[in-house]
């Protein structure tokens, strides 16, 4: 049974394993992967700590559903305090690990330490060896996985492995897995790199029993058509993410020359169609029937031949249109390039946007850049800085760092052109004509971010009584009304929060299609899977406990609401371009404080957005509070 | 004629639902090492090949179990092994040249057995990598996917 999986304390600097079940009051109340976590990260985590000392934990958590056959859930989540902001770090990844793991017998590990030299984790049904890694240790992550799976001669098998960037401590290195997945965000890849762990590698062949196999088969079936038959899903089975960029480049919505402008003027040969030219196949992680990543071959090209997977929608504005880029090859080929040194596509991206502009307005100049041009649209400066942002050689050593450090460094007013939150760089996108989608930015647990509550389905102007219907109250219909908003804003938080820590892909609910499976459908699978009862109210409130629990965590760390806050520049300049519904917009200072307000009221937290006592008490975290204080 | 399980691999995105859904109809567990099917992968070359059990018209699982397990299923048209019958020899195992028929833990030889004829790889495949279908209809698609690649040839070579 699921029941029976265990959670694994590794600490590296004792050598140490120990092995326990995962307890079953725990899941109740936090279900696994994001939930799970966020409950370790609060309670093995002592505040103020260095996030590369040996006292951060890095927490690995499959999803209390891995391995159904329906709705992509294979995804696993990983956790730490992060390098980046200081604040919750954690990043989902999808592929097919998170279900290695649990068939190897684990569902959770808790890594604390820092080895002394470079090490892997070799996970076999039940059992766990440290493994020396000096050989791998230089590898970028395909050859990585390929040179594990040789060591152990087993083609089967699944790792999860830092390259480069991670070994370099870039601050935003992810981890990754297979050809195409990430745990992108928050800067995992530099803890793990830390942690001197340069893998982990899981073969797994034990049983998941799950509690009603026929009924799952069935309903499992069920969701896989309910998601397959809405118009998203089938365009993402054709067009991946980039599909968004026919929509943001001609509204409006999309961010170019960092945030100058919000249409790519000319940008065509981005249009997903194009990637028809280098693309061989689709690709689907485990238990996906939307399958959504590109397989693509370039054939020609300083770098070719190459064969990668992606890019997605971020990759194409963080070389694209951030940087001012109009060529689908260039961005075809740093997609390769930071998937190889592991690296965060959005976090380069936006920092090299950033540094064009700084170049543009002459506060950075050739002395600062290594005599690097940074030019709009310059491909060759574009790979070079990954490169040395990935090997923290020169100027890439300063960007390194991520948005805070360097801005400091460089100075010059030049904070004012960061388009970053709590320290993490934004999508791509535009927020200004879309109030929601800002406030859900401004908010997000870890910095920047687009899929922690980002109500996409605003977009369609859809029906007051249906906005109603799914969000239990009034929200306008107009996107660019600030009416209502934060309700979608907080009710799409709890809906993530539960996505993530059951396992399942964030596409294959109410993200960006409106009848996808949710709280009914999620309640439904729970209980065939594990035979226990958890309807909507309660899944909304084990939302509601995680995303408090996150919240906690950064309040300790020393956030507040004041950095729960939109970078200034959405507040002072108005969008120049698009369809007249998005053109002459920004952000309204004193509406977007009101939002504010009712979010947190939403939420239950009080004006400085600190959980009330009495969301504490009816969630059950009297004890996490007091660590607060 | 039975309707044909019908692999193409090209149509193949990876996602290994069929694998899931085979040991849990089969086995009423999730355990990819049990199912009777298994997507084969170059992840890093982006090949992936559905390898299952061909019931083939010759068969030589069949031809080989001494102890004549292996027989055809009227209905299906599915070779299937008669447990009662079976001794475990495995020969089965040896002899198949697409590794249809496997070993399950505790020795037992399982193959695929069309699921009585509704194969839950098949219902669960959304790219259609797998088929269950009629033998003249797998003729009539593979001529027409050969014969759209002709006509854009002659296309291209008539200008129009």
């Amino acid at each position: 049974m699921v029941w029976k999986r265990n959670i694994a304390y590794v600490d590296l600097s004792q050598g140490k394993i120990t092995k326990k079940r995962v307890p079953k009051s725990l899941r109740l109340k936090y279900l696994g992967g994001r939930g799970i976590n966020a409950y370790y990260l609060f309670n093995h985590i002592s505040p103020g700590i260095d996030p590369l000392g040996p006292e951060n934990a890095l927490l690995i958590g499959t999803g209390l559903l891995t391995g159904i056959p329906a709705l992509g859930a294979g995804r696993c989540d990983i956790a730490a305090k992060s390098p980046l902001t200081g604040a919750v770090g954690n990043s989902n990844i999808g592929g097919f690990f998170g279900l290695e793991m649990r068939l190897a017998g684990f569902d959770n590990l808790i890594i604390t330490g820092n080895a002394e030299k470079p090490i892997y984790l070799w996970i076999k049904d039940g059992e766990i060896e440290i493994l020396d890694a000096s050989h791998l240790w230089g590898k970028d992550t395909f050859d990585t996985q390929i040179q594990i799976r040789s060591d152990h001669n087993d083609e089967e098998i699944k790792s999860i492995v830092i390259g480069v960037a991670g070994e370099k401590l870039v601050r935003y290195a992810n981890i990754r897995t297979g050809m195409k997945n990430s745990a992108g965000r928050a800067g995992m890849g530099c803890v793990m790199g830390s942690k001197n762990l340069k893998a982990i590698a899981v073969r797994g062949t034990m049983d998941i029993e799950f509690s009603y196999p026929e009924k799952l088969l069935e309903y499992s079936s069920q969701m896989n058509e309910m998601i397959t038959s809405s118009r998203w899903a089938r365009a993402q089975s054709k067009w991946g993410t980039l599909i968004i960029y026919s929509n943001t480049n001609t509204t409006g919505l999309i961010r170019t020359r960092n945030f100058q402008r919000n249409l790519l003027e000319g940008g065509e040969d981005l249009e997903p169609e194009n990637m028809d030219r280098y693309t061989v196949g689709m690709s689907g992680c485990y238990g996906c029937s939307v399958h959504c990543r590109h397989r693509y071959v370039l054939e020609k090209g300083p770098y070719a031949p190459i064969f990668a997977e992606g890019p997605e929608y971020t990759s194409l504005g963080a070389f694209g249109t951030m940087i001012g880029c109009k060529k689908m090859e260039t961005v075809l080929v740093a997609n390769h390039l930071v998937n190889k040194y592991g690296i965060d596509t959005l976090e380069v991206g936006g920092l090299c946007a950033w540094a064009m502009e700084l170049w543009e307005k002459g506060i950075l100049t050739g002395e600062i850049t290594d005599g690097l041009e940074l030019e709009w649209g310059n491909e060759e400066v574009l790979f070079e800085l990954i490169r040395k942002i990935s090997y923290r050689e020169g100027f890439g050593d300063l960007l390194a760092d991520g948005f805070k450090p360097a801005i400091t460094k460089i100075g010059k007013g030049s904070e004012y052109y960061a388009m970053q939150i709590k320290g993490m760089s934004n999508l791509h996108s535009d927020e200004r004509p879309t109030p929601s989608l800002a406030l859900g930015i401004a908010t997000a647990t870890r910095g920047a971010d687009h899929l922690r509550s980002r109500p996409a389905i605003d977009l369609y102007g859809l029906p007051e009584e249906l906005l109603e219907e799914i969000y239990g109250g009034p929200v306008s219909s107009d996107y660019t009304s600030y009416e209502g908003k934060s309700r979608e804003v907080w009710w799409q938080e709890l809906l993530y929060a539960v996505t993530d820590s059951i396992g399942v892909c964030k596409f294959q609910t109410v993200f960006c299609a409106v009848h996808a499976p949710k709280w009914d459908e999620f309640s439904r699978l729970i209980y065939l899977a594990l035979g226990v009862d958890l309807n909507k109210p309660q899944l909304m409130e084990i939302g509601e406990r995680i995303t408090t629990i996150e919240r906690l965590f950064n309040i300790r760390e020393g956030f507040s609401r004041k950095d729960d806050i939109l970078p200034e520049r959405f507040f002072k300049e108005s969008t120049s371009l698009g369809f007249p519904i998005a053109k002459g917009k920004k952000i309204d200072r004193d509406k977007f404080q009101v939002m504010l307000d009712e979010y947190y009221a939403l939420h239950k937290w009080d004006n400085n957005g600190v959980p009330t006592p009495e969301i504490i008490q009816k969630l059950g975290l009297e004890k996490q509070q007091s660590q607060t204080t | 004629m039975h309707k044909i399980l019908f692999v193409e691999p090209e149509k193949c995105t990876g996602c290994r639902i069929c694998e899931t859904v085979c040991s849990l109809h089969q086995e009423k567990v999730v355990n990819p090492s049990r199912a009777r099917i298994q997507i084969i992968k170059w992840d890093h070359a982006g090949i992936y090949i559905p390898m299952i059990c061909q019931q083939c018209e010759t068969a030589p699982c069949e031809t080989v179990c001494p102890m004549r397990a292996i027989h055809r299923d009227d209905t299906t048209g599915a070779l299937l092994i008669d447990y009662a019958l079976c001794v475990g020899c495995k020969l089965c195992v040896t002899f198949c040249p697409f590794g249809g028929a496997g070993i399950d833990i505790e020795g037992k030889v399982i193959k695929c057995d069309l699921c009585n004829g509704n194969p839950q790889c098949v219902k669960n495949c959304e790219p259609q990598a797998l088929q269950y279908i009629e033998p003249s209809a797998i003729n009539l698609q593979k001529r027409r996917m050969a014969a759209e690649k002709l006509s854009e040839l002659m296309k291209n070579l008539l200008n129009v």
